[in-house]
């Protein structure tokens, strides 16, 4: 048996044999980074354009968007859920966003022929709590009303492209400009602008995942997440407020949906109410592919990241290589169930070698 | 002697190794039909493995299995069934959302042409079951709505069900309350007529004593003794199970009892059946005191302990701490105000197994660590290896998943993460349920150094020995009320009478 010491490390002796088979669990254990890695060196080599400052602020803008989603996503999962409806709620915050930029709010409908205009902060404050709320109703219908996650979580995917589509009818709001007069002129800096050389959605991406990597790891809550997706009843024993746990993560999930919504109208100047189908699949893959575990209690936000730049990296190095889009969808499926094969050999190299270690 | 009981199946050097250790050291083991063999050993001292290596779940390393002089291997648990051989794990393998025939079936289905199952058929079959088991269980319940005690009654059920000639029984009585057990034995006694070659396993030695007609003892994965039940006494087996003969019950502390702590004033909780699944209950805890909780499977202890920790929103009555009443709904409002309970199924209620050994200690303390929202990890990692150094928990890294650990050392953590929310009142289910006797002597020893600190106790169990020597009080349950309240060194029959209600009907007024 090995001793612990005060501060809780254990001291373990450990021999050539050993050694070698930690050195693979540490490679099994970065194996999403490795992933990175390969892939992007295989582009920078395969594809000639591919390292050019451009193209990699362009893969940084397609990947900050996904990547967005897929924190919301992580902890979802992590919580033992699953959050099928971010596309739409993309899609609605997104004419949300072009509604309040295009004609403010009409006050006809309380009987004041009068309309208010918003600046750009107040916009963004609005599309947020709109995503939020959005995301509060699948907490409430999951945790009060007990509808699967699946279900209620499908259920708002219709809900909410429909109500993008009500929005306009259907059409696109056009030409999101702003005006100066009104403070909204800087509503196209969201999705366009850069700072220190980067653009704002990347810097967006990196706060959120910071935020969210804090969240994860140094506060109760954070805790509490992991304990609910590994043992809801366990964790409710312990005295976790599973409810409150699941509204959060559901609400966080809408927030980062409804900041993906704001930049694409920026940065298209447009609202299409189709905006985000099938950004879910996407969002749900790259957690996956960051080690998420479908059934709960396992992940982590960095893992998340660097799943979603493989898929980013991937999906623009292969169409800069002239593959097609249909064998591009062939191997980022691929791609996914290889990530989840390894996964299972890297968990049960790791259990055998804790037993090891206790045995000792 | 031998022809009486003539060997079925036995090892020879049989080697089981798992990467990193030994489970089994050139064992050898005869099994002889018609007779109870038991097999006793601490935990880890590798009875399940070779259990596990019989009914085919395992294979040997090293050495040969014979049955009826025929040397054989088996591929896996179906070719084992195939040769006879059945086993009812220690931990359940049913399936709650299927009825208790299902289960009874499953995997061997009674069909009509191969494809459609003739569910009739199972429900006689299963009824039929029931009733030789001596249980009231409609076939059609689904299994989820049993309790544990009675699970266990489907799983022996279910090795009946194929037929077994060789037939493991790995912990069967850890869940059962004592009728339960009598039925049990009973049934044991009639399959040991029939020829029927049973493997008996369990902590509890009286029972062995009773129930054996062979006795092997496993120690580190050797056999360390093996003979005919004649003449063996706890003494020779506890000898040779951990090498000097230990006592498994601390001596009664004889420290003064404090202030009444906790209070439990009429609390109710209706049964979906009709009636109450707590009907009544009132019960009162001083400081530093012990009072053990017993009664039957079913008699409601457990959902009384439940009630205390508000998990029944339906309950209704009054609990107070301190002589203050205590209005919190939630858990967690609950454990501020110093209720801990360590709930009954460590692994289902007590523990997030896939995380690791520290979280799971902190898990109901985190805001102890927490300034505004951040969590500090260093005190939290501090804090966890205070625990456990103080609950002498062997652990190689507190950042090992808690599922690498033993039985033993889990419940030890169970209760750490219980005592670090600093509770005035401790509220344990079973706390010995599944775990060797060297580990229950050790948790029964801290019940007791808690207690002497000054911390109540309340504990549940159905062990009438374990609840006679560890109580300052005994407390009985039945049909959800209380029937019976003795003080320390109260005879055995007076409380097997209390929690008998058919044999007493003398009025708890």
């Amino acid at each position: 048996m090995s001793s612990i010491d005060a501060s809780g490390n254990a001291k373990t002796v450990i021999g050539g044999h050993k050694s070698r088979t930690s050195a693979l669990l540490l490679l099994l254990h970065m194996r999403t980074f490795v992933a990175l890695i390969l892939v992007f060196a295989f582009f920078a080599i395969a594809a000639p354009n591919f390292l050019t400052t451009g193209n990699m602020l362009i893969i940084s803008k397609h990947v900050a968007l996904n990547a967005i989603l897929a924190i919301g996503m992580t902890f979802v999962i992590i919580a033992g859920g699953i959050d099928l409806s971010v596309g739409s709620i993309v899609g609605l915050c997104a004419m949300v966003a072009g509604y309040l930029v295009l004609y403010g709010i009409d006050l006809g409908f309380v009987g004041v022929a009068y309309s208010v205009q918003f600046n750009t902060i107040e916009i963004c404050l609005i599309v947020l709590v709109v995503g939020i709320f959005i995301g509060w109703i699948n907490g409430m219908l999951i945790t009060k009303l007990n509808v699967a996650p699946f279900i209620a979580t499908l259920g708002i995917l219709y809900v909410a492209r429909g109500s993008a589509l009500l929005f306009s009818d259907g059409r696109t709001f056009p030409n999101l400009a702003g005006n100066p007069e009104y403070g909204s002129d800087t509503f196209r800096i969201i999705g366009s602008g850069t700072f220190f050389g980067l653009p704002v959605s990347v810097w967006i991406m990196v706060v959120v995942a910071l935020g969210a990597a804090y969240l994860a790891t140094r506060t109760p809550l954070g805790r509490h997440i992991y304990a609910v997706g590994g043992n809801e009843r366990g964790a409710a024993l312990s005295g976790v407020n599973v409810d409150r746990t699941k509204l959060f993560v559901y609400m966080f999930s809408g927030l980062c949906a409804a900041l993906v919504g704001l930049i694409i109208s920026s940065q298209l100047q447009a609202s299409h109410p189709a905006t985000g189908e099938t950004f879910e699949l996407n969002a749900i893959a790259a957690a996956v592919l960051g080690g998420t575990s479908m059934s709960g209690g396992r992940g982590r936000i960095a893992g998340t990241i660097v799943g979603a730049f493989v898929i980013g990296i991937l999906a623009d190095g292969l169409i800069m290589m002239g593959v097609s889009s249909f064998w591009q969808t062939v191997i980022k499926g691929l791609v996914i169930i290889a990530a989840v094969v390894v996964d299972q050999v890297q968990q049960k190299l790791q259990a055998r070698v804790v037993l090891q270690q206790n045995a000792n | 002697m031998t022809d009486a009981n003539p060997i079925g199946l036995s090892i020879r050097n049989g080697s089981k190794i798992y990467p990193g250790t030994q489970a089994l050291k050139n064992v050898d083991f005869d099994l002889r039909m018609g007779a109870v063999n038991v097999l006793v050993g601490e935990n880890g001292a590798g009875k399940s493995t070779l259990m596990k290596i019989i009914a085919g779940v395992e294979q040997l390393n090293g050495g040969t299995i014979e049955i009826d002089g025929q040397q054989v291997v088996f591929a896996d648990k179906t070719d084992a069934a195939k040769h006879g051989v059945g086993i009812v794990f220690q931990e359940l393998n049913l399936f709650p959302n299927l009825t208790v025939a299902e289960n009874i079936f499953v995997g061997h289905e009674k069909t009509r042409a191969g494809i459609h199952i003739d569910s009739q058929a199972q429900r006689t079959a299963a009824a039929a079951l029931m009733k030789r088991l001596e249980q009231n269980i409609d076939p059609d319940t689904p299994l989820g709505n049993l309790r544990i005690g009675q699970q266990q009654i489907v799983e022996i059920a279910k090795a009946l069900a194929e037929n077994a000639r060789i037939l493991i029984l790995d912990e069967p009585t850890s869940a059962l309350s004592a009728a339960e057990v009598e039925v049990l034995f009973r049934v044991i006694g009639d399959l040991r007529k029939q020829g029927v070659g049973i493997v008996y396993i369990s902590h509890r030695l009286e029972e062995l004593i009773r129930i054996g007609d062979y006795i092997t003892v496993l120690r580190d994965g050797a056999i360390t003794g093996s003979r005919s039940m004649q003449g063996v006494d706890i003494p020779w087996i506890v000898a040779n199970m951990i090498g000097s003969a230990s006592k498994e019950f601390p001596k009664t502390g004889d420290h003064e009892l404090g202030n009444e702590v906790f209070r439990v004033d009429n609390v109710c909780l209706p049964s979906p059946a009709g009636g109450y699944a707590v009907d009544h209950m009132s019960l009162s805890v001083r400081e530093g005191e012990i009072v053990g909780l017993y009664g039957l499977m079913g008699a409601g202890r457990s959902e009384l302990l439940e009630c205390i920790m508000a998990q029944h929103p339906n309950s209704s009555g009054q609990i107070f701490i301190g002589g203050k009443p205590v209005k919190e709904k939630s858990v967690s409002g609950r454990i501020r105000r110093g209720l801990a309970l360590i709930p009954e199924d460590r692994k289902r209620d007590g523990l997030v197994q896939i995380m690791t050994i520290r979280e799971n200690l902190t898990m109901s303390s985190l805001y102890d660590f927490t300034r505004g929202f951040h969590l500090s990890l260093k005190a939290e990692a501090s804090k966890a290896a205070e625990f456990v150094k103080r609950m002498a928990i062997k652990i190689a890294s507190l950042e090992h998943p808690v599922s690498s650990l033993s039985g033993g050392n889990q419940q030890k953590v169970v209760i750490g993460k219980a005592l670090m929310t600093r509770p005035k009142i401790l509220l344990m289910d079973e706390p010995s349920r599944g775990i060797d006797i060297g580990a229950k002597a050790e948790i029964f020893r801290t019940m007791r150094r808690l207690a002497e600190d000054g911390l109540g106790i309340l504990f549940v169990t159905s062990d009438l020995e374990e609840v006679l020597a560890l109580s300052d009080r005994v407390l009985v349950m039945a049909n959800g009320r209380l029937t019976g309240q003795f003080p320390a060194g109260a005879s055995a029959a007076e409380v097997i009478s209390a929690a008998t209600p058919n044999l007493n009907r003398v009025e708890t007024q």
